[in-house]
């Protein structure tokens, strides 16, 4: 086996075989006929650990073509490790162009946010999901989950929503929330904040799950209902922020919260790199924001 | 003659086998996400007749030796296209519509029931067979009104060559839901896809 100095090296158009890609394929298919549905799937190694996001790359690599533009992101920033990790995985193993921009993206691969641009048509988000079974910490024994779904009984979801609510006066589930697919099958959107949620709700771009370790994929097509599951008298509620982003000085948006020092300095700031890059580049600025540069 | 027939079943597969195999993929998979939909594919590949090209295409895409194929009457007639996809693909032929993951359909019009194929358990409702069903268009047939997931509000298709009370067949099917078969429809140059969400109605003139 000879790697050559530049080309593609000695393997497959996005690193996996002809056969696991059909397989993936076929999963993904069935997947969108059955909205919120976790197809199981014959989950390959990759060459990265599971947690790292296997699941969501064996479904990039297999719907991506030489005509796509990747984009990947963690937790919404475009430049931490697992982000540029995947991107240059596939910027190697299948030549595609990569951006960080959300708009100009056909396939979007994502831990744990949902852009803050909306997407579009053109779009397909893949999401990297570590815990598919949304009942999994309620009852651990899958036969009894699959058997759950089968009969549509998610009673204890609503109990475990009902507690939260009795010990914490409000549902403390801020992140994984559960919502119901085309008023069917209770899903976990991966661990997003639960401020995505809605986002996924008639959304016009395909959404793909791929959880690696747990051998699952599902999907929620374009245009169809995404509910969180919530109470008449304890409406689903997103996550609010006091302040704007310190830097771009955007609202309604989603911020983490940055350590300064150890005398209890902080700012808060978008998650979405690009979103916060752009809006500065436009022109806003926060109150943190120095005055000389841009990102 | 067994000459020629021998050059049929060995040719005609994807030239560039992984490229070919990712774009009628995709062309699919947003056939499948955004029902109604008609999706483009160029020929790629070419069957013995009577399977056209795109249905071709699409069986080399998705079947190969995990894949049990059925093929309908139209299409069984002398072997060759079971010889056909075995060579290209690998994927065994079956008699039995009951165990087939894709049901290869030349002959729209005489479908019949949709009960003989799998339709997955409560348990595993993806366990379902995926039928392809080759139309001679979208456009000029009874118009249908689509409406479900993948689709805003609703889209109208028009496939010519499905049988005459396809309507009720398929509210069968939806009936069925989380089980169900899924139907693609194959033109000699586009497909559309009929996920089991697609709720179907006689447009009224």
């Amino acid at each position: 086996m000879t790697v050559q100095p530049t080309g593609l090296a000695d393997y497959n158009f996005a690193y996996l075989d002809e056969p696991t890609k059909r397989m993936i394929r076929r999963a993904i298919l069935k997947a969108i006929a059955i909205p919120g549905y976790q197809v199981p799937f014959a989950s390959r190694e990759m060459p990265m650990p599971y947690g790292w996001g296997t699941g969501g790359v064996q479904v990039t690599a297999s719907i991506i073509g030489p005509d796509d533009t990747l984009k990947v992101i963690d937790q919404g920033a475009d430049d931490t490790t697992n982000a540029v990790s995947i991107r240059a995985f596939f910027a190697k193993v299948a030549e595609v162009s990569t951006t960080t921009s959300t708009a100009e993206a056909t396939i979007i691969q994502t831990r744990h946010r949902i852009p803050e641009e909306t997407l579009g048509e053109g779009q397909v988000l893949v999401y990297q999901v570590p815990i598919p079974e949304p009942l999994r910490f309620l009852e651990p024994r899958e036969t009894e989950t699959r058997k759950m779904h089968a009969l549509e009984d998610y009673g204890l979801m609503h109990v475990k929503l009902y507690e939260d609510i009795a010990r914490n006066g409000h549902i403390a589930t801020t992140y994984a929330y559960p919502v119901k697919v085309e008023g069917r099958y209770v899903m976990d959107p991966s661990p997003t904040p639960k401020f995505d949620n809605p986002k996924m709700d008639q959304s016009e771009a395909l959404q793909l799950f791929g959880a690696g370790r747990e051998k699952r994929i599902y999907a929620v097509p374009p245009y169809t209902s995404v509910v969180s599951l919530d109470f008449e008298d304890y409406p689903f509620e997103v996550n609010r922020f006091d302040e704007p982003c310190a830097l771009c000085g955007a609202e309604g948006v989603y911020l983490d919260e940055v350590v300064l020092d150890d005398r209890g300095g902080r700012m808060f700031v978008c998650s979405d790199t690009d979103h916060c890059e752009k809006r500065r580049a436009a022109g806003h600025r926060g109150a943190m924001a120095s005055e000389g540069t841009l990102a | 003659m067994a000459v020629q027939s021998q050059d049929a079943i060995v040719t005609g597969g994807f030239d560039a086998p992984v490229f070919d195999a990712q774009s009628v993929f995709r062309a699919l998979m947003d056939a499948m996400a955004r029902p109604g939909t008609v999706q483009a594919i160029a020929p790629r590949a070419s069957a013995p007749s009577p399977l056209g090209p795109v249905a071709a295409a699409l069986a080399l895409t998705l079947c190969d030796v995990d894949t049990p194929v059925w093929l309908d009457a139209a299409l069984a007639t002398d072997g060759a296209i079971a010889r056909w996809l075995g060579f290209h693909a690998g994927a065994p032929v079956t008699d039995d519509p009951a165990a087939a993951a894709f049901a290869l359909i030349g002959d729209g019009p005489s479908l019949g029931s949709l009960d003989r194929f799998a339709r997955g358990t409560h348990d595993y409702p993806d366990r379902s067979a995926t039928l392809i069903v080759q139309v001679p268009d979208l456009a000029a047939g009874p118009a249908l009104t689509l409406t479900g997931p993948g689709i805003k509000q609703s889209t109208a298709l028009a496939p010519s060559g499905l049988p005459a009370r396809f309507t009720t067949l398929w509210a069968d099917n939806n009936a069925l839901f989380p089980c169900g078969i899924d139907m693609v429809l194959a033109t000699p140059d586009a497909v559309a896809a009929l996920p089991r969400t697609t709720r179907i109605q006689s447009t009224e003139n």
